[in-house]
């Protein structure tokens, strides 16, 4: 049953994802992509969706992923399913914090968390750098297309304007539709 | 008023006060902290600045979004186990209606030409979001031989080798607690 299923599915994901925000697209983009929920494209273009409307990641991309397999039913189950981790463990942690703090086993299992979280980052850094410029996979004739070339230029762009000048990143994301727009329409690129 | 008075008290500005935050916020998890730290420690008094870095402290070890993470502790704090329902339902409500909302527009919209050239952009300017993502966690991350043996198992399990990524957080959380667990059995033993 589809309402199960992504109930349980975005419960995996809220209890295995350490640390906020980007933290959690590795594991959420593996699970959507192994129960063949959603293209990895689609996946992407949501980033860009939810970093323009409030609110955490994880809410945003569970309601989005619930709505589209179930309509609303399904986004409640899969919301409360990333939700219900991080609130049961925050009530037992919250009557216990002292031990919680200065325990060994949790040291010890962050200091083998948090580099693994890095790691998983740079995996999904190479599947969506796959999905942003080998969008029908890799083939020598993609390097011949104009539409590689302005998207190779877009991001390092984008990257000077985040690294180096700070820029938020709604304006990144407003900047890169309106070149999409213009170089589309210019070029009339294949859509 | 008695505790319990006032506790029952809480509950709907905790409600109200979390609906604001999970409204207002673009990004979530850290960028959520300030706002949290204004509302509850500054206007209302509900816990104190040392409880905010508790908060911190225990959202990064504890799986889960930090916003989350932190509304559920806030409401417990500050009025037990309904507060924390209530905190945690005020975070995710705005998104949730915001992006069920936006779901069923998307769709309609996604197959316009000038949507897809926009998405075609943006999807670039993501992909320079997501790098810049890792790097900040990467300068964050504690430096040493078990980080970058960490880092470079979970990159090159998820990346190359296709591994569950449920399965490379446990081995990765096992690992780290294992090699704490003997550098502190070696200390002992020398003192």
């Amino acid at each position: 049953m589809i309402y199960f299923e992504l109930f349980y599915t975005f419960f995996l994901i809220g209890a295995f994802t350490f640390g906020g925000g980007y933290a959690m697209l590795p594991l959420i983009q593996a699970e959507i992509e192994r129960k063949g929920w959603m293209p990895s494209e689609d996946i992407v273009n949501f980033i860009a969706v939810s970093e323009s409307t409030p609110g955490p990641f994880a809410i945003n991309i569970s309601t989005y992923v619930g709505n589209q397999m179930g309509g609303v039913l399904g986004a409640v189950c899969s919301t409360l399913g990333v939700v219900l981790p991080s609130f049961i463990i925050i009530l037992i942690v919250a009557r216990c914090y002292d031990k919680f703090k200065n325990s060994t086993a949790v040291k010890g299992c962050m200091s083998g968390l948090k580099p693994a979280a890095i790691g998983l980052i740079a995996s999904a850094v190479v599947t969506i750098g796959k999905t942003v410029f080998f969008p029908h996979g890799f083939k020598l004739s993609v390097f011949t297309e104009v539409s590689f070339y302005i998207s190779l230029l877009l991001f390092a762009v984008m990257a000077f304007l985040t690294f180096q000048k700070k820029l938020h990143p709604i304006w990144i994301i407003c900047i890169s539709a309106a070149v999409g727009i213009i170089a589309g329409y210019a070029l009339d690129l294949p859509v | 008023m008695n505790e319990h008075e006032s506790r029952r008290s809480r509950l709907l500005p905790l409600f109200l006060t979390f609906l604001k935050i999970g409204g207002f916020t673009f990004g979530g998890g850290y960028a959520m902290i300030p706002l949290i730290q204004k509302e509850t420690v500054e206007n209302k008094h509900w816990i104190s600045d040392d409880d905010i870095l508790e908060i911190i402290a225990i959202a990064e070890s504890t799986p889960g979004p930090i916003a989350i993470n932190s509304a559920t502790f806030v409401g417990y704090r500050t009025a037990g186990v309904l507060g924390a329902v209530l905190a945690t339902l005020g975070v995710v409500l705005p998104s949730f209606v915001i992006i069920t909302i936006i779901s069923m527009v998307l769709t309609q919209f996604q197959s316009l030409r000038a949507v897809k050239y926009a998405f075609y952009g943006i999807r670039a300017g993501v992909l320079a979001l997501i790098v810049k993502a890792f790097w900040s966690m990467y300068k964050k991350c504690p430096r040493g031989i078990v980080s970058y043996i960490v880092m470079a198992f979970a990159f090159i399990c998820a990346a190359i080798f296709d591994v569950n990524v449920i399965i490379i957080i446990i081995c990765s959380a096992l690992f780290g607690l294992v090699t704490t667990l003997l550098a502190k059995r070696r200390l002992d033993h020398q003192s």
